[in-house]
C-alpha cells in the first residue's frame, strides 16, 4: 500500500511538472515571438479541452461510464458564465456603490466568478441529470447522456435572456417577448446564442484552471472516495456488498466531472465574442472522448497530452489544407488500431524489446 | 384531417429511421458494437443514387441498386479494415475507430462533392395520392418509404428465424464462443450482417433524400444519430424493436414539431426518450438480462 501511494504521487509530480514545464515553455516562446498567429488563438481552447478531456476522464475512465452528452455540461457552464460575466460588467457600470464599482471592473474577478458560477450551474444540471442517467447501465447509459446533450442544446437555442432597470428577463420565445426598456441589454438571443461578450479568458486562466482541475481530480482519485468510485467500476454488486454506497459515489463523480466542464465551458465562451449553442453538440462531446480514449482511460496525464496534441494537429495539418480533417481521421482510426490490435502489439513490443533488451515489458492494468 | 397527415408523414419519416435502426441494432446485436459510421453510410448512398442519375444518367430503380452495391461493398471494406482488427479489443475502442471512419467518410464526401448542398430529385415516379376531395395529401414518396420498410423488416424477419445464415446469426449473437465451437464462422457472419446493414442504410439514404431533398456530407449525421436512439427505444438487438422504435421516434418527431414547437421536437423526441428507458430500462421490446455474481 505504501509503495503504491508513493508511486502514485511520483505520477501525480510528473503531471503537474508536465503541465507548469508546458506553461513556461509556451510563455518563453510566446515573449520570442515563436508561436503562430493561428496557434495563438488555439492556446485557450486547447486549455478548456484539457479540463474537459480530464473532467470526462472521471466519468469514463475512472467511474467506468461511458457519457455522449459532456458538452451538454459545457454549454450550460459557457451560457451561465457568459451571462454572469455580462451581468457584473453591467452592474459595475451602472451601480453607485463604490466596492461593487470597482470590485466587478476588475476583468479577473468576473472571469472567476463567471468559471465558478458556470461550474456551479453545470453542477446542479449534473445532478439533475444524474438522478436519472445513473439508474441505467452501460449502453443505455450512454445513449441517455446523449439525448440530454442534445436536449440541453435544443433548449439553449430558444433561450432569450436580458437585462433591464427591473432586473433581468428571460423568454422562451422570442426577443420582444422579453419587453425589455429602453436601456435594456439582450444577452442572450436565442439561436444567436450569448453575444457581447467582453473577452476575458486568457491563456493564465486557462493554466490556473487546469491545476484547479489537477488538484481536484488528482486528490479525489488517491483518496477513499476514489478508491470506492473505482471500486463501483471494477464491480459493482461486490462493492455494494461491502457496504459502500454505489449511488452515492458514483453521483460524485458525474456532478464533479459536470462541474469541471461547466468551469471549462465559461472559459470558453469568454474566449469570444459570441458564442452559439450549436457549438455544445454531440461532434463536441465526440471529440472530448476521442482525448479521453486516446490518452488512456483513466490515465490524467494521457488526457492532458492527447487533449493538446489532437487540438493543434489539425493546424499544424494545415500544410495538407483540404486533406487534413481526411489526414486527422486516418490517423485516428490508425492510432486506436495500433493501440488496440493484438497482433500488431505484438510487432511492436518485439521490436521495443529488441531496441532496449535491459528493460522489463510493464504490464498495463490494475492500476490508475 | 390535419392529424391524420401528420400521422402518416409521421409514419413514413419513422419508416425511414426504422430502416436505419435495422442496420444499427442487428450490427449490435451481433458484434456488441455501436457503428456510429452507419450513418455516414446513409449519406454515401444518397450520393451514389444521386450521382447515378445526375451523372450517369439512369434509371431511378437502377440507381437504387447501384447505391446498395456500392454501400455493401464499402461496409464491408469498413468492417474488414477498421473492425476486424479489434474483434477482441474493448468496446470503447471500437467505438472510436468507427467515429474515426465516420469523419473519413464525412470529409472523403466533403473533397469528392463539396460542401455546397445538391438538390436530390426523389426517386419515387408515382403523383401524389389525393383523398377525401383533395383533403388529405399523401405524396408518393411516403407510400413507398411505408411500403418498402414494411417489406424489409418481413424479408429481416424471415432470413434471421428461417434460414441458416440467421440460424448463425442468431448463434453468435447469444454466444460467440460457443458460436464458432460449434462450426459457425464467426468472421463471416458478422461480415453479412455489416453487408445487410450497409446495402439497408443505401435503400435509407435514397429514401430520406427522396422525402428530404437536400444532399450534404452531414446529411447522414442526424438521422443517424435518432435511428440510432430509435433502436435503443425499441432495445436494441432487437429487430421488431427497431421497427416499432423507429415508427414511434417518427410520430412523436412530427406530431411535436405539428403540436408543440418546431425548435423543440428533437428535444421531445429525446426527452420521450429517456422517459422510457428510466421506466422501463432495457427498451420497449428488450430482454432483460439478470446480472449473476
Amino acid at each position: 500500500m505504501r509503495r503504491l501511494r508513493m508511486r502514485s504521487s511520483i505520477d501525480n509530480c510528473l503531471t503537474y511538472g508536465l503541465v507548469i514545464v508546458a506553461y513556461v515553455v509556451i510563455r518563453l516562446l510566446l515573449a520570442g515571438g515563436n508561436i503562430s498567429y493561428a496557434l495563438q488563438g488555439q492556446l485557450v481552447p486547447i486549455t478548456v479541452y484539457i479540463v474537459m478531456a480530464v473532467s470526462l476522464n472521471l466519468t469514463v475512465g475512472v467511474l467506468g461510464e461511458l457519457s455522449l452528452g459532456h458538452a451538454g455540461f459545457m454549454s450550460i457552464g459557457a451560457f451561465s458564465g457568459a451571462i454572469t460575466a455580462t451581468l457584473l460588467e453591467l452592474l459595475a457600470d451602472t451601480t453607485s456603490t463604490t466596492w461593487i464599482r470597482l470590485g466587478f471592473s476588475m476583468p479577473w474577478l468576473r472571469l472567476s466568478l463567471a468559471m465558478l458560477i458556470g461550474g456551479i450551474f453545470a453542477g446542479i444540471f449534473g445532478f439533475l441529470v444524474g438522478v436519472p442517467v445513473l439508474r441505467l447501465h452501460g449502453d443505455y447509459l450512454a445513449i441517455v447522456t446523449l439525448a440530454f446533450g442534445e436536449i440541453i442544446k435544443n433548449v439553449m437555442s430558444i433561450l432569450y435572456v436580458g437585462y433591464d432597470a427591473n432586473g433581468i428577463r428571460v423568454s422562451m420565445d422570442s426577443a420582444n417577448a422579453l419587453k425589455l426598456d429602453e436601456g435594456g441589454t439582450i444577452i442572450v438571443n436565442g439561436p444567436m446564442g450569448v453575444i457581447g461578450i467582453t473577452k476575458l479568458s486568457s491563456f493564465t486562466a486557462g493554466f490556473i484552471l487546469i491545476l484547479i482541475t489537477l488538484i481536484i481530480v488528482l486528490n479525489l482519485i488517491n483518496s477513499r472516495a476514489g478508491r470506492a468510485i473505482k471500486a463501483v467500476r471494477d464491480d459493482k454488486i461486490a462493492t455494494e456488498s461491502v457496504g459502500i454506497s454505489v449511488w452515492r459515489y458514483r453521483m460524485m463523480a458525474f456532478v464533479i466531472s459536470a462541474t469541471l466542464a461547466g468551469a471549462a465551458g465559461a472559459l470558453y465562451a469568454l474566449n469570444y465574442s459570441s458564442v452559439v449553442a450549436r457549438k455544445f453538440d454531440f461532434n463536441t462531446s465526440i471529440l472530448v472522448l476521442v482525448f479521453v480514449v486516446l490518452g488512456g482511460m483513466g490515465n490524467i496525464r494521457g488526457s492532458i497530452i492527447a487533449a493538446t496534441v489532437l487540438t493543434v494537429l489539425p493546424e499544424v495539418l494545415r500544410a495538407f489544407n483540404e486533406y487534413r480533417m481526411l489526414t486527422y481521421a486516418v490517423i485516428l482510426i490508425v492510432v486506436m488500431l495500433v493501440r488496440n490490435n493484438a497482433t500488431l502489439q505484438h510487432v511492436f513490443r518485439q521490436v521495443g524489446a529488441r531496441l532496449s533488451k535491459s528493460l522489463p515489458i510493464r504490464r498495463k492494468g490494475g492500476e490508475v | 384531417m390535419d392529424f391524420l397527415s401528420y400521422l402518416i408523414s409521421g409514419i413514413s419519416l419513422g419508416s425511414i429511421y426504422a430502416i436505419i435502426a435495422l442496420g444499427y441494432t442487428m450490427v449490435y446485436g451481433i458484434a456488441r458494437m455501436l457503428n456510429f459510421a452507419h450513418g455516414d453510410v446513409i449519406m454515401v448512398g444518397g450520393y451514389m443514387s444521386f450521382m447515378a442519375t445526375t451523372r450517369f444518367g439512369w434509371h431511378p430503380l437502377l440507381s437504387v441498386i447501384f447505391a446498395m452495391i456500392i454501400c455493401t461493398v464499402l461496409g464491408i471494406v469498413i468492417e474488414q479494415l477498421a473492425y476486424k482488427p479489434l474483434r477482441a479489443a474493448p468496446s470503447l475502442a471500437v467505438l472510436i475507430t468507427a467515429i474515426g471512419v465516420s469523419y473519413l467518410l464525412q470529409n472523403a464526401a466533403l473533397l469528392l462533392w463539396s460542401a455546397n448542398p445538391k438538390s436530390f430529385s426523389s426517386v419515387v415516379p408515382f403523383d401524389s395520392l389525393r383523398l377525401f376531395n383533395g383533403k388529405l395529401i399523401i405524396s408518393g414518396t411516403t407510400i413507398v418509404s411505408i411500403f418498402v420498410c414494411v417489406i424489409i423488416i418481413m424479408t429481416l424477419n424471415t432470413i434471421v428465424n428461417k434460414t441458416k445464415i440467421g440460424k448463425a446469426m442468431r448463434a453468435v449473437s447469444e454466444d460467440k464462443d460457443a458460436a464458432q465451437l460449434m462450426g459457425v464462422s464467426v468472421n463471416r457472419t458478422i461480415s453479412i450482417t455489416f453487408a445487410i446493414g450497409s446495402a439497408l442504410a443505401a435503400v435509407a439514404g435514397v429514401l430520406l433524400c427522396s422525402a428530404y431533398p437536400i444532399l450534404m456530407p452531414t446529411t447522414g449525421a442526424m438521422p443517424g444519430i435518432k435511428a440510432f436512439t430509435a433502436a435503443v427505444f425499441g432495445g436494441i438487438g432487437s429487430i421488431p424493436g427497431a421497427f416499432l422504435g423507429g415508427i414511434l421516434l417518427g410520430i412523436i418527431e412530427i406530431l411535436g414539431k405539428a403540436y408543440i414547437s418546431t425548435q423543440l421536437s428533437d428535444a421531445i423526441v429525446f426527452a420521450v426518450l429517456i422517459i422510457i428507458l428510466i421506466v422501463k430500462p432495457t427498451g420497449l421490446l428488450g430482454k432483460k438480462v439478470l446480472v449473476k455474481v
